[in-house]
């Protein structure tokens, strides 16, 4: 149930991705008919994948994944506007793809305001507005989180960034096929996606970027996705990313009514059955997927250890961290106490999560919990539970 | 994914998730399922105390001392699968020992004989051996002079 980390491919991407390593292995600049049936694929699947976030199809640049698109959007909008203003803002709870492409831009003179959340982590739109000033050229905005799964006002933002006149990026990677993202009236001048969220192949991604929005490529090469991104296109990729695109954008609502009621449902389980026990992140605007749990007097890695040993995978934080010993930015921007944030719990949905599941994971995690806790020193305060 | 696992001292088989799982040797995993000498001691001759400042984590070693000899020994703590796994293997190799002996306990010698630990896991080691060393001056302090 680690969902949020990766998901596995769906044998229908397998299948539409198996012609295009030997049958149409076709480089798309190539003129002759093996190259045209790769391109028409690349067309194709620009265009599916345009339309799940009500995008032009010459508005999608195919990228390496998240992590390229974060740093394309924000060093390529940063570097092609500094003339403008040298001044980005962003929250404190972003993914480490845009917070440490953040910190490299400071090191080359930029400023940053990283702003704060409050106790669900969402961020304030006023403070998104109170921090513009006439150098502020890029605004970046996670659209949820991978930790807590707390979802941001986008649109709100939006509107400021647009009365401003100041680019708006979102980094859209825990949503995009998730949840109904319309770049047009959320006025979004760069979007993030990733594939492997989504049951999609790993190692591949998109940036949308709005039609007259300049961004500096970070690569020198050729010609390929509208100059912006050189490189001979991962055709195969592409096609299963946007096979994936395509069936979640279908069964999104369905999918999305059916996740939020197991989440619902397991949320309410443990918080009736373990004393000592809260969610973190917000109660109703997070994703459909997420589930984060805080236990009294329970260190986080032990028990993903415990629940490993009865077949359930989980993480602690996100699993970007989890060889690093310090607590999760994220938990500690919520909550500054470090005992509490260490003991977290992450639990995320997908596909072939089943009802089952749900019930089989309700009954593990207060074992769990009290397998740990029978190893816990009483500490006033620290590790007691208030009645 | 909810599956049953035949054995639980078995290492996990590599999974799709990214997880801790496979960082640790099967000996820490068997301390840290079926932890040794865990509880406290009520009647203790002294109390020892460790926490990591880092993490948040800490142990606390209780000892029941006769004839200048470790007779007993018990743990409790809060923290990861390593400051578990070995605060129950320092117990082990601290019972029986005088005090002096167990006073040259090192965390590289718990450490090793888990099987070795991660090498970002290793301060974790630091924890169990700090916490007898300061068990042992509340020995001191409490019991002779
Ligand atoms: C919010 C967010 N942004 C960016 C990324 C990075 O995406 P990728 O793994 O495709 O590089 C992830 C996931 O790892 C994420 O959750
Ligand atoms: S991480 Fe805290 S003791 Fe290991």
């Amino acid at each position: 149930m680690d969902y949020a980390a990766t998901s596995p491919v769906r044998s229908e991407v397998v299948k539409a991705m198996l012609p295009y390593f030997s049958q149409e292995f076709g480089n798309a600049s190539s003129l002759h008919s093996y190259g045209q049936a790769a391109s028409a694929a690349l067309r194709q699947s620009r265009e599916v994948i345009a339309k799940v976030v009500n995008a032009d199809s010459n508005e999608i640049i195919f990228t390496s994944g998240g992590t390229e698109s974060d740093n394309l959007a924000i060093k390529g909008a940063a570097y092609a506007n500094r003339e403008k203003g040298n001044h980005l803002i962003t929250s404190s709870i972003e993914h480490p793809a845009v917070l440490n492409t953040m910190k490299q831009l400071e090191k080359e003179g930029f400023k940053v305001t990283y702003l704060p959340v409050d106790r669900f982590g969402s961020v304030n739109p006023k403070d998104v507005e109170k921090a513009i000033t006439s150098k502020t050229i890029l605004i970046s905005i996670m659209h949820a989180n991978n930790e807590i799964g707390t979802i941001q006002p986008i649109k709100e933002i939006g509107e400021i960034a647009k009365k401003h006149g100041i680019l708006f990026h979102v980094d859209a990677v825990q949503t995009f096929g998730k949840l109904s993202i319309d770049v047009k009236t959320m006025n979004i001048d760069l979007l993030s996606a990733s594939s492997h969220k989504i049951c999609g192949p790993k190692g591949i991604g998109m940036l949308f970027v709005k039609k007259g929005v300049q961004i500096k490529p970070l690569f020198d090469g050729g010609a390929q996705e509208f100059h912006k991104r050189p490189g001979t296109e991962n055709v195969s990729s592409i096609v299963g990313f946007a096979k994936a695109a395509e069936l979640a954008h279908k069964e999104m609502k369905k999918e999305s009514a059916r996740l939020t009621r197991l989440r619902d449902k397991l949320i309410k389980s443990v918080l009736s059955s373990v004393k000592g026990s809260r969610l973190n992140g917000h109660p109703v605007n997070r994703l459909p997927n997420n589930i984060n749990f805080g236990f009294v007097g329970v260190e986080g890695e032990a028990l993903l250890l415990v629940l490993d040993s009865m077949g359930i995978a989980v993480s602690t934080g996100s699993a970007c961290s989890s060889h690093d010993l310090t607590p999760s930015h994220v938990l500690l921007a919520i909550n500054p106490d470090p005992v509490k944030a260490h003991g977290s719990l992450r639990v995320t949905l997908g596909h072939e999560i089943k009802e089952s599941d749900i019930a089989y994971v309700a009954k593990a995690i207060p074992k769990a919990v009290e397998q740990i806790r029978k190893m816990t020193p009483r500490i006033e305060g620290v590790t007691t539970i208030d009645e | 994914m909810a599956k049953e696992k035949k054995s639980g001292s078995k290492k996990p088989e590599v999974k799709q998730s990214v997880t801790n799982s496979g960082i640790y040797t099967d000996e820490v995993m068997d301390h840290f399922m079926h932890p040794h000498n865990l509880g406290e001691i009520k009647d203790a001759d002294a109390v020892g105390e460790a926490g990591n400042p880092v993490c948040g984590d800490i142990v606390y070693l209780y000892l029941k001392v006769k004839d200048n000899k470790i007779k007993d020994i018990k743990f409790k703590t809060l923290g990861c699968a390593a400051a578990i796994a070995t605060s129950s293997m320092v117990t082990d190799i601290a019972k029986g020992k005088t005090i002096e002996e167990a006073l040259k306990i090192t965390n590289n010698e718990v450490a090793e004989e888990l099987g070795g630990l991660p090498s970002i896991k290793m301060h974790c080691s630091v924890l169990a051996q700090q916490a007898l060393k300061n068990a042992i001056e509340d020995y001191y302090k409490k019991h002779l002079k």
